[in-house]
């Protein structure tokens, strides 16, 4: 049992039967009926706060509290957005939030799949103990070290910088984005990499040349995955700008939002769109990968 | 993550030093790929794990030098305070929650997701997975609102269709935010949960349901019997990954009820994060939120220990009788 990477997932995945399907279809149309009555309800019911925060960020601020639970602005309004960006600093969080996740993706893509090659390819003596101690990293809770990390970002004089968070964040393991380069990287022919050698090529040009571009599809799935966490990070972004609130990314600052202005629901609530938006929109975009990526890791 | 389960990874380890030494020379590359996430794991992982030992040691508030050794004075501190013990309860019925009824729900779900005649089931899966990407920090403020005991969206349509009398001040009060929190958190998770039990589902050949079909049987006893059974090699790493994934609770409870009211709600985590960074008592006590942070992850080790010994045994059985045939 390995973790698989997008490829073969996606290779076993059934191909779209739209023939036998749709005649089956056709078949199960009263137990179709019975299903979607219990699902459409309960969808609607499920992304029910997502439709709540879109509506309600079009509100004027007092109709929030005459009519709450409408899913329809009377007059909808940009006034919340304008607020929310330059009178709450969600411009400067969106910002920060960018500048983050940009060096973060690039960072631990860079760092796992230098890691990947290394295990992936080289069979060398304590490679062991090397990936069991991935392994067991995968056991720790997040949240649990965080004030020896904060101690450490500050010892190295980051503290209250973007620097320092970038860092913090791609300093955890990354333990499944180094397993899917390892996993990937020791599935490709050795004489690829032979024929290199025999050309004269070093080690660190072979990865960059070779290694690294046949790896798109690792690099993919890395890059979304680490991209939505690193958009939701919390914690570390909270504890490393408590004194400086100009660097808070967008999780940390809609949070010192409902702490600051608790009653301005409207606000909140385009502040809650600005910051899930573009992780709605590119997971949408790219959910098939993200899903076949966590199917992935379970199979195999 | 599978990998856990597995023995035997690779790596060849040579026998007599000179040989050792030349398999390492030979592969120098290879370590200076490695060195990058060594050095940040050395950093960001080990050392914070050592580190959390040293503090815990100490009456610290974090400024000065580490002087004032008091031995093992916060772990007893921490062992005798009712409300560590508290949170300590409070962290493992989330994961409790999350094995008892996420797990079940999510193999709900899947079964019904996985019918390939059921037209639209991708969408269905997106809708409920959607809250899983959502920043958890958007989730908590946004329940807040959404559950307030005055104007709230929840309790104004509760009361409209005629359920209650009375708002229902879920976050403040003392019985109802906890399972308050649990619920929004199971929400949150349970499409992850669902997406590795299609996983699991899609590992179950097409033939074996048309083979129990013909012999006649329900497709509840299909489930029971036959679909169960297969899956529960799988089903194992995805109770080990829902737990793990359980004690990540720290975002979504400091965001909607920062632990309260009256601690009700609290976790190790916003416990921790308390002592260290928002104190109520004037300064931060670092070593004492160390030595809450230690005892806590000391029991989700054991805890994990016991969940991946039993598969492991498991593995290495069939894997023993595989070899005697």
């Amino acid at each position: 049992m390995t973790i698989t990477n997008g490829d073969r997932v996606a290779s076993r995945v059934p191909p779209p039967r739209s023939g036998p399907s749709s005649r089956k279809a056709r078949r199960n149309r009263p137990r179709q009926f019975w299903y979607h009555l219990f699902l459409i309800p309960l969808c609607f019911l499920w992304i029910y706060p997502f439709l709540w925060m879109l509506a309600a960020s079009f509100k004027a601020k007092e109709e929030i509290f005459l009519n709450g639970a409408s899913l329809i602005p009377h007059a909808p309004n940009f006034e919340n957005y304008v607020r929310a960006w330059n009178a709450a600093d969600f411009g400067q969080y969106t910002l920060n939030t960018v500048i983050v996740v940009i060096f973060h993706v690039v960072l631990v893509v860079l760092v796992a799949a230098l890691a990947g090659y290394g295990l992936g390819r080289g069979r060398m003596p304590g490679k062991k103990w090397v990936v069991g101690g991935l392994g067991a990293t995968m056991f720790l809770p997040k949240g649990f070290t965080v004030l020896p990390i904060f101690l450490l970002v500050n010892a190295l004089g980051l503290n209250n910088s973007l620097a320092g968070i970038i860092l913090a964040e791609s300093g955890g393991a990354h333990v499944v984005a180094v397993l899917l380069f390892m996993g990937y990287f020791a599935g490709i022919p050795n004489e690829l990499e032979e024929s290199a050698l025999m050309d004269g090529a070093k080690h660190p040009r072979i990865f960059f040349q070779i290694m690294l571009p046949i790896a798109k599809p690792v690099i993919g799935t890395v890059s979304i995955f680490t991209f939505i966490g690193g958009w939701n990070a919390f914690l570390i972004p909270l504890v490393l700008t408590l004194v400086r609130p100009e660097l808070r990314t967008l999780g940390v600052g809609i949070y010192s939002f409902s702490g600051e202005f608790g009653t301005d629901w409207t606000g909140l609530a385009a502040g809650a769109v600005i910051t899930i938006l573009p992780i709605i929109v590119v997971f949408l975009w790219l959910q098939r990968y993200f899903i076949e990526g966590l199917a992935g890791s379970v199979k195999g | 993550m599978s990998v856990l389960l597995q023995r035997d990874v690779g790596g060849d380890t040579a026998g007599r030093p000179g040989e050792l030494w030349k398999a390492i020379k030979q592969h120098r590359w290879h370590y200076l790929f490695l060195t990058p996430m060594v050095v940040l794991a050395l950093m960001f992982t080990v050392w914070p794990i050592v580190a959390s030992w040293g503090i815990s040691f100490f009456q610290w508030t974090g400024y000065g030098p580490l002087e004032n050794f008091i031995g093992w004075q916060n772990f007893v501190e921490a062992a005798n305070s009712a409300q560590f013990w508290d949170a300590f309860g409070h962290t493992f019925m989330f994961t409790a929650v999350a094995v008892v009824i996420e797990m079940p729900l999510a193999l709900f779900f899947a079964a019904l997701l996985n019918n390939l005649w059921l037209r639209g089931r991708n969408i269905y899966r997106v809708l409920i997975f959607i809250p899983v990407v959502t920043t958890t920090a958007v989730v908590g403020v946004v329940f807040q609102v959404l559950l307030s005991p005055s104007g709230g969206a929840v309790n104004e349509a509760l009361q409209t269709v005629g359920i209650i009398d009375q708002p229902i001040n879920f976050l403040g009060s003392e019985a109802v935010a906890l399972p308050t929190v649990l619920a929004v958190n199971l929400w949150k998770n349970v499409g992850v949960t669902m997406i590795y039990f299609l996983a699991a589902l899609q590992t179950v050949p097409g033939e074996v349901y048309d083979a129990a079909k013909v012999d006649g049987a329900s497709r509840f006893q299909t489930m029971r019997m036959i679909t169960l059974p297969m899956i529960l090699p799988i089903t194992l790493v995805i109770l080990l990954l829902t737990v793990i994934t359980s004690f990540n609770a720290f975002d979504l409870v400091q965001t909607m009820t920062a632990g309260g009211p009256n601690y009700s709600s609290d976790i190790i985590p916003t416990y921790i994060y308390r002592y260290a960074f928002n104190p109520e008592q004037f300064q931060p006590r670092y070593g004492f939120a160390s030595a809450a942070a230690l005892f806590f992850g000391v029991a989700v080790l054991i805890l994990t220990v016991l969940i991946v010994l039993p598969g492991r045994l498991l593995q290495r059985r069939q894997s023993g009788e595989g070899r005697k045939r």
